[in-house]
């Protein structure tokens, strides 16, 4: 991966100025590379990482979802996955390989939000043969970064 | 009452200025000579388990043989270099006791060596606390900090009994190609003088491959003692794992004291560095990230007037402040709570310098410019009032 995705990975807000500086690159330079990563398709959204156990007042779930579904003639799962990524309750869904086929990953305003999306939405699909909901307790670490624990510096301030 | 050569080693002057840099919180510190990564957890973790599995004993004199192989083998396909785990490798207590212990086996009172400035603070002290005499070879900025050969040709008439050789040098970030390394051979070669050679810093090469003296010809690895460790390379400082390789006989010299003084390293750090051996990975990422951040404040110190050269390793900067490096670094603490190294430390000569660790965020980095540009233009502007008077 090239210094500015791995930078913009870290910190999606970085400031183009910033990219170059830390580049060495011009920032029309680095105004273009960005630019074409977008239209590649490389550069897919720029995301934040929101820790929503520090907001007051927010009780939103999140459910890991396993489903066991029927594969169909020709075109596989994709066209299964795609019934069900379609629902906007469906933040993400990988096809796996193991004991069951689709992992969904649902979001809800609470329990009973996302109980009902299963119950009347996504077990009830024909092809869709069982489901295995589990909800999230804690977060620890996401997309690379620890939520909870920061890490001092542990070093002397000056050393030889 | 103190023996005298300990009496009359200077406790530079720096301490001082050390004392206040600890004294204050909240400082930008680009003053650190480690890694700001810590210890890649794979060895963390094999530490974590061989105290699990009760490894707490002392380890033989020359320390683990799995060690000792292990080395042997990353030697051999890194570079090329052949040493027996049996017969031509130690482990010690970091480099340092490495650099100790090669002194106090060659060296005869008043042996002189050559320690080459700029220097890491312990050359010269090391050679006086063995009883030896510091031969200095002056480098200098519009040489690239790079040995000057007539210089070093000069100094060789002194017959000195060795030479320390760090590269990529800490505080100058200097490094040598294998054709530079020849040419010093070459002047070295007629002499009896042996080369103890730092090469710590060896994994943080960001231009060019790394070339161990000893690699260069038979006569030369037999005339050399390599030091290493896993201090700066696998942010392992804390460790306290370095190992020394060398003909039989100085590493039977050198094990000798080293059995008596120190008996082995730490089994804990010795079983860490096994691991280390094996963390090429993390290596790799650490110093992409080192050199995106040498990139960074080489770019960004010579934009700011401060004259760096583009160091080829470990993770300084060496600039020139155009002033007295002490006061600069006391305001720049006081005013903008950065703290950097002053010159003086690295030879008297450097007191218009600062050594500056780009082994912190870039994040940090990117706010201690901010606060060194803003410093930086305070004082311009004192001064241009200074001179209008």
């Amino acid at each position: 991966m090239d210094d500015i995705l791995e930078m913009l990975q870290s910190n999606a807000r970085i400031s183009i100025k910033d990219l170059g500086k830390l580049t060495g690159k011009s920032e029309k330079q680095v105004e273009k590379s960005i630019k074409d990563y977008e239209k590649k398709g490389v550069i897919v959204k720029y995301k934040t990482v929101i820790n929503r156990d520090k907001i007051k007042g927010d009780n939103g779930v999140i459910a890991l979802i396993e489903v066991k579904v029927m594969p169909q003639k020709d075109v596989g799962f994709d066209l299964v996955a795609e019934r069900i990524y379609k629902f906007p309750e469906v933040k993400s869904c990988f096809l796996l390989s193991g004991t069951y086929d689709l992992l969904l990953i649902v979001e809800g305003e609470d329990i009973q939000t996302v109980a009902n999306f299963v119950s009347e939405k996504l077990a009830p699909l024909n092809s869709v043969r069982g489901t295995a909901t589990h909800f999230m307790l804690k977060k620890y670490k996401e997309d690379g970064v620890i939520l909870e624990k920061k890490d001092k510096d542990k070093r002397l301030a000056i050393t030889y | 009452m103190i023996a005298k050569h300990i009496d009359k080693l200077a406790p530079s002057g720096i301490r001082q200025f050390f004392d206040l840099v600890l004294g204050m919180p909240e400082v930008i510190s680009l003053g650190v000579g480690e890694p700001d990564f810590v210890t890649p957890w794979r060895i963390r973790e094999k530490a974590i388990t061989s105290l699990e599995e009760g490894f707490t004993s002392y380890t033989s004199n020359s320390g683990l043989f799995c060690l000792r192989e292990g080395i042997s083998e990353h030697l051999n396909k890194k570079y090329n270099l052949a040493y027996s785990p049996k017969d031509n490798i130690l482990i010690t207590v970091g480099v340092s006791e490495g650099l100790d212990l090669a002194l106090r086996a060659i060296l005869e009172p008043k042996d002189s060596v050559i320690v080459v400035t700029p220097y890491y603070v312990a050359y010269p002290a090391m050679v006086e606390i063995n009883h030896g005499r510091p031969l200095f070879l002056k480098t200098r900025a519009e040489e690239g900090f790079k040995i000057n050969l007539k210089d070093l040709k000069e100094l060789l008439k002194h017959n000195p009994k060795a030479m320390i050789l760090n590269y990529p040098a800490n505080p100058t970030g200097v490094t040598y190609a294998k054709d530079e390394l020849k040419a010093i051979w070459k002047l070295l070669a007629k002499t009896e003088t042996f080369l103890i050679t730092d090469e710590v810093y060896d994994e943080l090469t960001y231009d060019g491959r790394h070339c161990p003296f000893a690699s260069l010809d038979k006569k030369a690895k037999e005339r050399t003692i390599l030091l290493n460790g896993f201090s700066k390379g696998h942010a392992m400082t804390g460790f306290r794992v370095g190992y020394a390789c060398a003909d039989k006989k100085i590493i039977d010299a050198m094990t000798k004291i080293h059995s008596f003084s120190m008996l082995c390293g730490p089994i804990i750090g010795q079983m860490a560095a096994v691991e280390a051996l094996l963390a090429k990975r993390e290596v790799q990422t650490m110093v992409r990230a080192y050199r995106q951040r040498r990139d960074f404040m080489v770019r960004e110190l010579n934009r700011l007037g401060l004259k760096t050269n583009k160091p080829s390793g470990a993770f300084y900067c060496f600039s020139n402040v155009s002033t007295e490096a002490m006061d600069f670094a006391k305001s720049l603490l006081f005013q903008e709570k950065v703290a950097v190294v002053p010159g003086a430390g690295f030879g008297s000569e450097f007191n218009q310098y600062i050594r500056i660790s780009y082994a912190n965020s870039l994040d940090n980095l990117k706010e201690a410019v901010i606060r060194i540009e803003r410093f930086l233009n305070k004082q311009n502007g004192t001064n241009q009032k200074n001179s209008g008077r």
